[in-house]
């Protein structure tokens, strides 16, 4: 189980101007800009279950993943994985848990995937057994049989990702952070990979957390949503809830702005305290494309 | 003892790959070779001006050039580990922190794997290019069997002393957004201080009894030196010493900084 109460986390980013001037200037003193990147996370995620983590660039998404990994250390806020602190237990905490950054890589750049396999092997001191069961059926089902020899440079993308994500799943971790899996995949890849994290978690119950921007990612995948913006939760429901909350926030945009600046964006609260008023706009209409209504809603929010 | 099957198999993984790289080897030892012999040509120049003020033998320095040229790439600070640079810089380092390793240890077992792999390629053809050369800028055979067999162990020795070292530039390198300024820095100074633009026996008597405590002495200073029966008896005895010390010194104060940098790290880009 995965709970989180109150993450927050900010960002020094040092700033300045353009030009000549402004560049000497900030050689002496330099204008350090604090970013919250997480105000107020909070969530609760149970084992087995699948929860799509959405939101637009730059909302909190990646530094989330990050701090349930284990890798970033909040300034505030409690978090715990299956018991374990993540940031404080990083070794036992990590050896747990499976992660696939989609715009990254961690198989070895020049050498047969294979290779890195074998390396993994050995990080998690996966016994023989485990280790031949666990790449007999991930082989299978991502079809890897002709990519292990191969060096990763030489594999397409999608052929990368399938192997990234086999490299994740060696040490049966019980949860899988994905940060954007899908990421510059072409349709054929994108379908075997949700086709793939589908039937991991149904038939091994592996607890999956997914960000990505493409809402048929959360479509095929989740049935959980929590949206993100500007570091705070701003909707943990299902895509239907979703579909409602574009729908009201459509109208509303329509009246005059004053009532549109005022609406609440602090916390899950936005579901209850906003009615759906407007029988007029049924929520989520068949013509609006699932990007729409999210870009739709991002835009009501103010959160892009 | 199992558990550090892991890092040998970083070890194993990275020297393996390292092996792979052989045009830049190629090339690398042409141009070693020549540089060699500039060295080489340049110390005959000193030795002849004044034979009474040159501190080694002229045979001694001969060998210090070329087993320098050979095991460059083992013992530079620069131009090498750029993987750990980039992978700190480009946030691929997140990767490496999700796993249940010590990153000090991956990372020192890696960047020893990179630098014997490629001090392995270009030292075997090098050393016999200049075992084959005329006089006097022949490689000489070492001084005696033990000799040979000090210099082996201290080169490790000095190996281990010049990667922990360069740990301190990775790890200083999470405190910073671009390594490079420290990275130039370091190297130029290490470059000087450790003998590899001019010998330590060149330097003068204070200088040099000064430098030849620093840890930069125990880098390759000490086992080129044993090699030719430059440095021997209780001065060699001395020089080993040092480099244990160093050795131990640099890795306990490395951890510990890798341990404090870990808490404030900030994995960069998306």
């Amino acid at each position: 189980m995965i709970t989180t109460e109150h993450l927050c986390k900010s960002y020094k980013v040092a700033k300045r101007n353009a030009g000549m001037k402004e560049a000497c200037k900030a050689l002496f003193r330099r204008e350090v800009e604090i970013i919250p990147a997480l105000s107020d996370v909070s969530f609760t995620i149970e084992d087995g279950e699948m929860v799509g983590y959405i939101g637009p660039n730059g909302a909190g998404k990646s530094s989330t993943i990050k701090i349930l990994s284990g890798i970033l250390t909040p300034e505030s806020g409690s978090c715990f994985v299956d018991g374990y602190i993540p940031w404080k237990n990083r070794k036992e905490h990590v050896r747990r848990i499976g992660v696939v950054f989609g715009q990254r890589t961690q198989l070895w750049w020049d050498v047969p995937v294979i290779d890195s396999f074998e390396l993994l092997k050995d990080i998690y001191s996966i016994s023989p057994q485990e280790y031949r069961n666990n790449m007999e059926e991930l082989t299978q089902l991502l079809h890897l049989q002709e990519l292990l020899k191969m060096p990763t440079r030489q594999l397409s993308l999608g052929q990368r990702m399938r192997c990234e994500i086999a490299a994740s799943l060696l040490h049966s971790p019980k949860i899988l952070f994905l940060d954007e899996p899908t990421i510059g995949l072409d349709a054929v890849s994108k379908l075997a990979v949700r086709e793939f994290i589908l039937r991991l978690n149904q038939t091994h119950k592996t607890t999956v957390i997914l960000t990505t921007h493409d809402m048929q990612d959360i479509e095929a995948l989740t049935k959980r949503i929590i949206l993100i913006g500007r570091g705070r939760v701003l909707m943990d429901g299902t895509l239907e809830d979703m579909r409602e909350l574009a729908a009201v926030h459509g109208t509303v945009s329509e009246l005059p702005s004053e009532e549109t600046k005022q609406m609440p964006v602090d916390g899950a609260a936005i579901r209850q305290t906003v009615p759906i008023v407007h029988a007029g706009l049924e929520a989520g209409q068949g013509d609006k494309s699932l990007e729409r209504i999210v870009a739709a809603l991002y835009q009501k929010l103010d959160i892009v | 003892m199992r558990a550090y099957k892991k890092y040998f198999s970083f070890f194993r993984l990275r020297f393996n790959m390292g092996l792979q790289y052989r045009v830049a080897a190629v090339s690398g030892v042409i141009t070693q070779i020549l540089w060699g012999l500039i060295e080489c040509l340049t110390f005959l120049a000193f030795q002849q001006a004044d034979p009474a003020a040159y501190p080694m033998t002229f045979s001694a320095t001969v060998s210090y050039v070329w087993l320098r040229e050979a095991f460059f790439s083992a013992f530079s600070t620069w131009q090498t580990d750029g993987e750990v640079f980039d992978s700190i810089m480009d946030g691929g380092i997140a990767y490496e922190l999700c796993r249940p390793v010590s990153i000090y240890n991956m990372w020192f077992a890696r960047t020893v794997a990179s630098r014997i792999s490629m001090a392995t390629l270009r030292s075997i053809p090098l050393l016999t290019v200049a075992s084959l050369l005329p006089r006097p800028f022949r490689m000489a055979l070492p001084a005696s069997p033990q000799h040979f067999i000090l210099f082996a162990i201290t080169l490790f020795l000095g190996l281990g002393v010049t990667v922990a070292f360069c740990m301190f530039t990775y790890i200083l390198a999470f405190f910073t957004i671009s390594p490079q300024g420290l990275r130039m820095m370091f190297t130029s100074l290490v470059e000087f201080l450790s003998g590899s633009i001019i010998p330590l026996p060149f330097m003068p008597g204070g200088v040099r009894a000064f430098l030849e405590l620093l840890p930069f002495a125990g880098m390759f200073n000490v086992p080129l030196r044993i090699y030719s029966g430059d440095l021997s008896g209780a001065q060699m005895l001395r020089g080993i010493g040092l480099q244990c010390f160093w050795f131990v010194t640099l890795l306990v104060l490395g951890k510990a900084l890798c341990r404090a940098a870990e808490k404030k790290v900030v994995v960069q880009g998306g």
